[in-house]
């Protein structure tokens, strides 16, 4: 077992002409939780997609739990993995969406199931078993039956939370979790975040949510622009910015 | 909750002159069309009477009825077929797709059906497998004649089914089009197969937009069976009246009493259709589940 969870070294990804990625490496121990903050467009969602291979990178290497993540190196060359290691690979992280996305037609439970239904081919029964423990984990144990038009974005939040866990990640990415919420919902998915952060689950969360950052991360990486401008324990870097940039950004969100 | 005092206002409403007497001058036009009809003796009503029940008329609306859902069966199935293909990441598969919309939504459907009548004088047998590789009579391969009993009731299906499926095809990418792309991002989030995000999340969503306009096209696909003599198949509904009045030399009264059977097939489906929509409309929210 690898110490560290996420190797990412020198990680560049363009869109067209536009590159997002300009150089990152950082790394994530096991057990640790990042947060990843920044102005919008700074790259942070694109780099927490290209972790999970959502989006290809054009150069660097991405390891997690000791594994190149969509290619496999052979004497010194890559190989493109199949889409089936691909998905094989993205089982083990588990990812939480801005807007939720959970699947329109299906129930919460359902939806909670999915993956261990059709990926892991488990039995429906045990699956919907496991799936109401989930549920339950996350304070939803009274709606397994509603359609996700039902619940509210809070409650929809934690269906999609209790979606990834199923598969028994090791890794869990949230890409702005709360930031489709009204303000009054937030507390209650952060709420599940922190017990998920306290039971040891390693994550990386792109968020604006500096309370949450202060309170529940070990460590703390602003980036602006595509590159990483500063990293370190969280409550150093909110009350003592180094670089002018996080001086600014944090003036603004604090 | 004291009940709020009725105002009520009192206004001369809108006057419609022109409206009354477009709709006068209408309904008085087709009471003369009607009264100058039941007379005319081409209409022939007594024939017509004749006809609409005759055993020949309503077996032959029967093969009317079958060939649409049969071609209607075949097209859906190879439409979404075709629709996954044009999304799939294989650019074999997306070109195929693209090749057989072109040329089947680019040539006339009775042109199609003609070249289907003719197959069998085109290829004599269809021979998969390997070529001048067999041993005394045993051929590595499967060899179908074609000869030209091949029933004319599945070569219509099949010239019917195939120009349909490249319509089908079409509304199909458009429903898959309308799935947001989140979607698929969280099934393969979960690890799922491409086949397996399209099987179990997309087209499943995609299915509320795909059926209103299939709807549509089963309506247009039992008129186009008519056109089925050209392959020539002359036991559908137009076929059968038409040779009917071919002996009468009585050919009106059978036009009326095809229509009728047409008219009566689509209005069913119309009504079906109706009652398909509000439903798949009913806002995007679907009914929570009776909980047990």
């Amino acid at each position: 077992m690898s110490e560290l969870m996420v190797e990412a070294i020198d990680i560049h990804k363009s869109f067209g002409s536009n590159e997002v990625l300009k150089g990152i490496s950082l790394t994530v121990k096991r057990g640790e939780v990042m947060c990843l903050v920044g102005p919008s467009g700074s790259g942070k969602s694109t780099f927490l997609r290209c972790i999970n291979h959502l989006e290809r990178i054009n150069s660097g290497r991405l390891k997690v739990d000791g594994t190149l993540i969509g290619y496999r190196e052979h004497n010194g060359k890559l190989h493109e993995l199949k889409p089936s290691e691909a998905s094989a690979q993205r089982v083990g992280i588990g990812m939480v969406f801005q807007k939720f996305n959970l699947f329109p037609h299906l129930n919460a439970l359902d939806n909670v199931i999915a993956g261990l239904v059709h990926v892991k081919k488990i039995d429906k029964k045990i699956a919907e078993k496991e799936g109401i423990e989930l549920l339950t984990r996350v304070g939803l144990a009274d709606k397994l039956e509603h359609f996700p038009a039902h619940l509210s974005g809070g409650q929809q939040q934690r269906v999609a939370i209790a979606r990834s866990l199923a598969m028994q990640p090791k890794l869990m990415l949230f890409d702005e979790p709360t930031s489709a919420l009204d303000p009054e919902l937030v507390g209650e998915v952060l709420d599940v975040m922190k017990s998920l952060a306290a039971s040891g689950m390693t994550m990386i969360v792109v968020t604006h949510e500096m309370g949450f950052a202060r309170e529940v991360a070990d460590s703390l990486v602003f980036m602006d622009a595509g590159v990483v401008v500063e990293s370190g324990a969280p409550q150093e870097i909110l009350a003592n910015p180094q670089q002018e940039r996080t001086k600014n950004f944090l003036s603004k969100v604090l | 909750m004291p009940q709020p005092k009725k105002v009520s206002i009192e206004a001369v409403p809108l006057r419609h002159p022109y409206r009354v007497a477009v709709a006068l001058f209408l309904a008085l036009s087709g009471i003369a069309f009607v009264i100058d009809a039941s007379h005319r003796s081409a209409y022939d009503w007594k024939a017509f009477g004749k006809y609409l029940f005759d055993p020949r008329v309503i077996k032959s609306a029967g093969v009317t009825l079958e060939l649409t859902i049969a071609a209607m069966f075949f097209a859906f199935i190879l439409g979404i077929t075709f629709a996954v293909m044009r999304r799939s990441p294989n650019p074999i598969l997306q070109s195929v797709s693209w090749l057989f919309i072109w040329i089947f939504r680019g040539t006339p459907v009775y042109v199609q059906l003609v070249f289907w009548g003719l197959l069998s004088t085109i290829y004599h047998s269809i021979f998969i497998g390997i070529p001048d590789l067999h041993y005394h009579h045993f051929y590595l391969g499967v060899h179908f004649a074609l000869s030209q009993n091949t029933s004319l009731f599945w070569i219509a299906v099949i010239g019917l089914s195939l120009n349909e499926a490249a319509y089908m095809a079409e509304i199909v990418r458009a429903g898959l089009l309308a799935v947001d792309s989140g979607q698929e991002e969280a099934a393969a989030s979960l690890g799922m197969s491409w086949w397996s995000t399209m099987r179990y999340i997309v087209i499943p969503q995609a299915m509320r937009i795909i059926i209103p306009p299939s709807g549509n096209e089963i309506i247009s696909m039992l008129k186009t069976t008519s056109l089925v003599t050209a392959v020539p198949l002359v036991t559908d509904l137009y076929a059968r009246t038409r040779d009917i009045s071919d002996e009468t030399y009585n050919p009106i009264p059978l036009l009326l009493v095809a229509c009728t059977w047409y008219l009566f097939f689509t209005t069913i489906l119309m009504i079906g259709q109706y009652f398909l929509e509000k439903r798949f409309a009913r806002g995007h929210r679907p009914m929570i589940a009776m909980s047990s």
